[in-house]
């Protein structure tokens, strides 16, 4: 998993200015669902009750299966969503012009500060059991999209052009393209980034199945549930129970689901040559030399697939015919084109209007509240760059160690810290500094272990005639680092750095307010501000930090993390 | 031949134009190209990269339109795709998670052949070009020249009219390349294939005269047809003939062009009338050995074909050289022929600080340097940014061309210690010193 990381969150510049007339559209529509959110949320119950969790270990499998249904059903949604919105930005270059800043936007915003708003807008309209379900799965589900849709969308633009030409000759319909080149060639990025989406949607899962906040509990049955009401009652055996589960789930659907994908995928690879350590899955093995399976593929799937293929070729002959109808379509897009811009508009008008309801003592608030938890996300940053450099140099460069800790790494950080998060507190909140310290504990454990994976990589990655060379000139151990260690690990300790920065932001909505012991707890910052107006009702206060939040994440991200990520490309990557 | 060449006609280009345009400048890739191609025809389509030959192969086959022109097939104008025509790609394209047989079906599937008779026919088409027991096989577990041999087996899975090939032999070892230009012949020659003219794509001057009944010729800058020639020696050739490598010989002598007077040769200034002399993209090292392997011979003087295989380098290659060894006086062509100059020769020999001085001189004499160096002294601090001088350049040039100009600039400049390039600022700057003596 480590050898090759993908970013969830990619910072590749389509253009060098930092800000563009896409972005502000982008930025628009978010303000604007938001406010749609709230006007909505006006309806919004007073008080929730939420659903009783039982602590009995016999339970448990029930709640794994809820949990995973609500994974799985958010996945699927992303890879529909994906395969339709990557396309139409790949092939449409007008609609690329705006899909792909607001995918950008929507990337580095952090997802949860979304929960509260979704949460109260269909729980005004739906049942509450189907408002929180549905909230979790929309929670994961924007979790999980959009780096998916990045990955499609990439392979999309990159085809080679011969492959290309080679489908235009051999007069490939849409559906055979879909099926003998696109899908192939996006499969090994999608099944990599369907893990890095899998692995990051615990983390929502867990955080909207404990969500309280004031009377209303918007808490779901299901392992997340399980582990927060075990740390509330401090029944430790039944924490250690959950735990087990929740590891057993993981690792389980690591091994049975996403190995034997990754197994599976690498003949997707381009390269002509053969690949030194092509993934392995024992489960991938036993399925591929099953006579069962390979019995079903021959008398079921291939002729299935047979017929799909004759179906499409029938029905779906000419391609220079598709061109045509896009044309014939202009017309439909520009008065959509034009709709959506008044809606956008008079959106703007009511957002503004809501905004200029909060009070200026609530701004001066919001504004120290941002640079708390701008300074509390510095602080987990810093503690996690300052134990993973050390540690991930030295598994990294020695091969025997990345061996013994590659797995236990693996499994530890697995552990969705928004599941860990009640059962810490148990503990935490008796030291000093309570609250405050649990929060950047949290976010430290949100996201330390992207940090320690990219320099384990990058430590991996560091030719070993330098590291020769570094020897026999005999640099100290300082001037080792200063030359050799630190700009090697400069890229890779950028994507982890992106990365963990948006986990941290994302673990101050859950961080800042809890409810522990039936007691809301709470300390100051954004995330704490976002949680206290969703508890009162103050709407106008919800959206103004809300905004706010995701403006400020977004500037950070534009102003600091994209330049050092085109530093670190263009200075420091090694080829 | 396939079928006896009836001077059926196949296909007919007519006033092709390819014009790119960037902002409001247009670039000519392709100028009035007219060809035709008869049944029973090889035509081979040869010239130095850049002069539109890949380009003109997709306008023939239908992937690309052209701005200008139409193309008819049979007498009929060309939309979309041509059906009869098939293409074997440079990079064999084939599809590397298909097994060499998935590969052949899916083309045959596409065709609308039903299953059951798909597989025999792959399984035949194989077993035509010699892959039979290798039909299960992923492509990157073939050598180059078998992956070739799948590119040429789903070619003619479709039957095509018209057998497009793009530089088919250029990406494999030599020897694959020539067993497989052997194959190809014997089969296009035993009439066994459904195929009635072929197009081959080319810049390897002795294959195209070893394989073709015609040989088209392209030069660069626009890109455009400047001759062309039938080649009427019979099947097989013998590369070692005389007949042979007089026609080689002759080819040369058409691609490598005669110096013209110096006016001509060097071109104007960028942002002056007339036209910019691209550089041609060397190594200067490569220059060097060239030159000094040319002080070498007697009389200073060479065939051109010959330095190919001489040099072990690829025809597109030598070109390029000789171009830039013409280009700064080093030597002189004509009739395919290199000749050494004496300032070339003193080049050949003199030590490396020598040899940079010489070229400074030299390039300072080129409309493009001398621009440069004209803007750099009157720039603040003698220090131009990349970009400006880029911008400067796509009035001249493409994007992607005037960005390989300004490397091959920076690169010169560089090795003549003219001027530098600091990546960090992304800047131009005067070599600083005096100037080295004109």
């Amino acid at each position: 998993m480590a050898t090759k990381f993908t970013p969830l969150f990619k910072t590749e510049a389509r253009s060098d200015r930092i800000f563009t007339w896409g972005d502000a559209v982008a930025l628009l529509v978010i303000a604007v669902l938001l406010y749609i959110g709230i006007r909505l949320a006006f309806g919004a119950p007073g008080v929730i009750e939420g659903p009783e969790i039982t602590l009995d270990p016999r339970a448990l499998p029930r709640y794994a299966l809820l949990s995973i249904g609500r994974m799985t059903a958010a996945y699927f949604l992303s890879m529909i969503f994906t395969l339709i919105y990557g396309r139409l930005a790949a092939y449409n270059p007008r609609a690329e012009q705006v899909l792909m800043p607001l995918l950008d936007v929507l990337q580095s915003v952090p997802i949860l500060s979304f929960l509260p708003v979704v949460l109260l807008s269909l729980s005004a309209i739906l049942p509450i059991n189907w408002a929180a379900e549905l909230a979790s799965v929309t929670l994961i589900f924007t979790s999980q999209a959009w780096n998916l849709t990045f990955a499609w969308y990439q392979s999309l633009t990159t085809i080679p052009k011969e492959l290309r030409e080679v489908s235009a000759i051999f007069r490939l319909n849409s559906w055979m393209r879909f099926k003998s080149l696109e899908l192939p060639f996006a499969a090994i990025s999608l099944v990599w980034n369907s893990m890095m989406s899998w692995a990051g949607g615990w983390f929502f899962l867990m955080a909207a199945e404990i969500f309280t906040v004031g009377r209303r509990d918007f808490r779901l049955p299901g392992l997340g549930a399980y582990l927060q009401e075990a740390a509330n009652q401090n029944d430790l055996r039944a924490i250690f129970w959950g735990l087990a589960a929740l590891i057993l789930v993981i690792v389980a659907l690591d091994q049975l689901v996403w190995r034997p994908l990754l197994a599976w995928s690498d003949r997707f690879k381009l390269e002509m040559v053969e690949g030194e350590e092509p993934p392995t899955s024992w489960f991938y093995d036993a399925l591929h030399n099953s006579r069962l399976i390979n019995a079903l593929r021959e008398n079921f799937i291939s002729p299935i697939s047979e017929w799909v293929d004759h179906w499409f070729l029938r029905h779906f002959q000419a391609e220079d015919a598709a061109k045509a109808s896009v044309a014939s379509r202009s017309w439909l897009l520009r008065f959509l084109g034009a709709l959506f811009a008044v809606g956008l508009l008079y959106g703007l008008y009511r957002t503004t209007i809501m905004l200029l309801a909060v009070p200026m003592a609530q701004w001066t608030t919001i504004g120290l509240s941002v640079a708390t938890t701008t300074l509390r996300v510095s602080v987990a940053l810093l503690l996690a760059l300052a134990w993973t450099i050390p540690v991930g140099v030295m598994i990294g460069g020695n091969h025997r160690l990345t061996v013994l800790f590659q797995p236990l790494i693996q499994i530890t950080a697995s552990v969705p810290a928004t599941a860990l998060f009640p059962v810490f507190l148990l503990f935490m909140l008796r030291l000093p500094g309570g609250l405050n310290l649990a929060a950047v504990f949290l976010m430290l454990m949100g996201t330390q272990w992207y940090l320690l994976f990219n320099i384990i990589a990058g430590a991996k990655a560091i030719p070993q005639d330098l590291k020769y060379t570094a020897t026999l000139m005999q640099l100290s151990r300082w001037e080792r680092w200063r030359t050799l260690t630190l700009p090697a690990l400069f890229p890779y300790l950028i994507t982890g750095a992106i990365t963990a920065s948006g986990g941290a932001w994302n673990a101050s909505i859950v961080a800042e307010y809890v409810h522990f012991g039936g007691q809301p707890l709470q300390t100051i910052g954004i995330g704490s501000l976002i949680a206290q107006a969703t508890a009162a009702g103050n709407y106008p206060l919800l959206l103004a930090s809300t905004l706010s939040m995701i403006l400020t994440v977004i500037l950070i991200n534009r102003l600091i993390w994209r330049r050092l990520y085109q530093i670190a490309e263009e200075n420091y990557r090694m080829e | 031949m396939s079928s006896p060449p009836n001077g059926k006609t196949l296909v007919q280009l007519k006033n092709i134009h390819q014009i790119y345009s960037s902002g409001a400048r247009r670039f000519t890739a392709v100028e009035n190209v007219n060809v035709t191609i008869s049944e029973g025809e090889f035509v081979a389509l040869l010239g130095p990269s850049g002069c539109g030959k890949s380009t003109l192969l997709r306008i023939i086959t239908g992937l690309q339109k052209p701005s200008e022109g139409f193309v008819l097939y049979r007498g009929v104008p060309l939309k979309g795709v041509n059906p009869h025509a098939s293409i074997v790609f440079q990079t064999f394209a084939l599809f590397p998670w298909l097994t060499v047989l998935e590969n052949v079906d899916l083309a045959l599937k596409m065709k609308g052949a039903p299953p059951h008779l798909r597989t025999t026919r792959a399984l035949d088409l194989l077993d035509r070009v010699g892959l039979d027991g290798f039909e299960n096989a992923y492509p990157r577990e073939l050598s180059g020249g078998m992956r070739q041999k799948v590119g040429f087996a789903r070619a003619m899975a479709v039957e095509p009219e018209l057998l497009c090939l793009d530089e088919p032999f250029s990406a494999l070892d030599v020897l694959s390349a020539e067993a497989l230009r052997g194959e190809l012949l014997e089969l296009w020659t035993s009439g066994n294939i459904p195929t009635r003219a072929i197009l081959m794509v080319s810049h390897n001057i002795e294959e195209a005269v070893f394989m073709a009944d015609r040989i088209i010729i392209m030069d660069k800058d626009p890109g455009r047809v400047i001759s062309e020639l039938a080649i009427n020696l019979p099947h097989p050739r013998q590369r070692k003939s005389p007949a042979f490598q007089a026609l080689v010989d002759q080819v040369y002598a058409m691609l490598a062009g005669q110096t013209q007077p110096e006016a001509i040769e060097l071109g104007s200034a960028p942002g002056e009338p007339g036209r910019t002399r691209r550089l041609p993209i060397i190594h200067i090292n490569d220059l060097a050995g060239l030159l000094e392997h040319l002080a070498d011979l007697p009389e200073n003087r060479a065939d051109i074909y010959r330095l190919v295989e001489d040099l072990s380098v690829d025809p597109d290659t030598l070109l390029r050289l000789t171009e830039a060894a013409e280009l700064l006086g080093f030597a002189t062509i004509d009739k395919g022929d290199i000749t050494l100059t004496p300032l070339g020769e003193t080049f050949a020999e003199a030590s490396i600080l020598a040899r940079k001085e010489i070229f400074a001189t030299r390039i300072r004499r080129l409309p493009i340097f001398r621009w440069l160096l004209a803007m750099l002294r009157a720039a603040q601090n003698q220090r131009l940014d990349w970009d400006v001088v880029h911008t400067a350049l796509e009035l001249e040039f493409p994007s992607d061309e005037a960005e390989r100009q300004l490397d091959a600039i920076i690169d010169w400049g560089r090795y003549a210690e003219i001027l530098t390039y600091d990546d960090d600022d992304e800047a131009l700057y005067l070599e600083p010193g005096p100037p080295v003596a004109a």
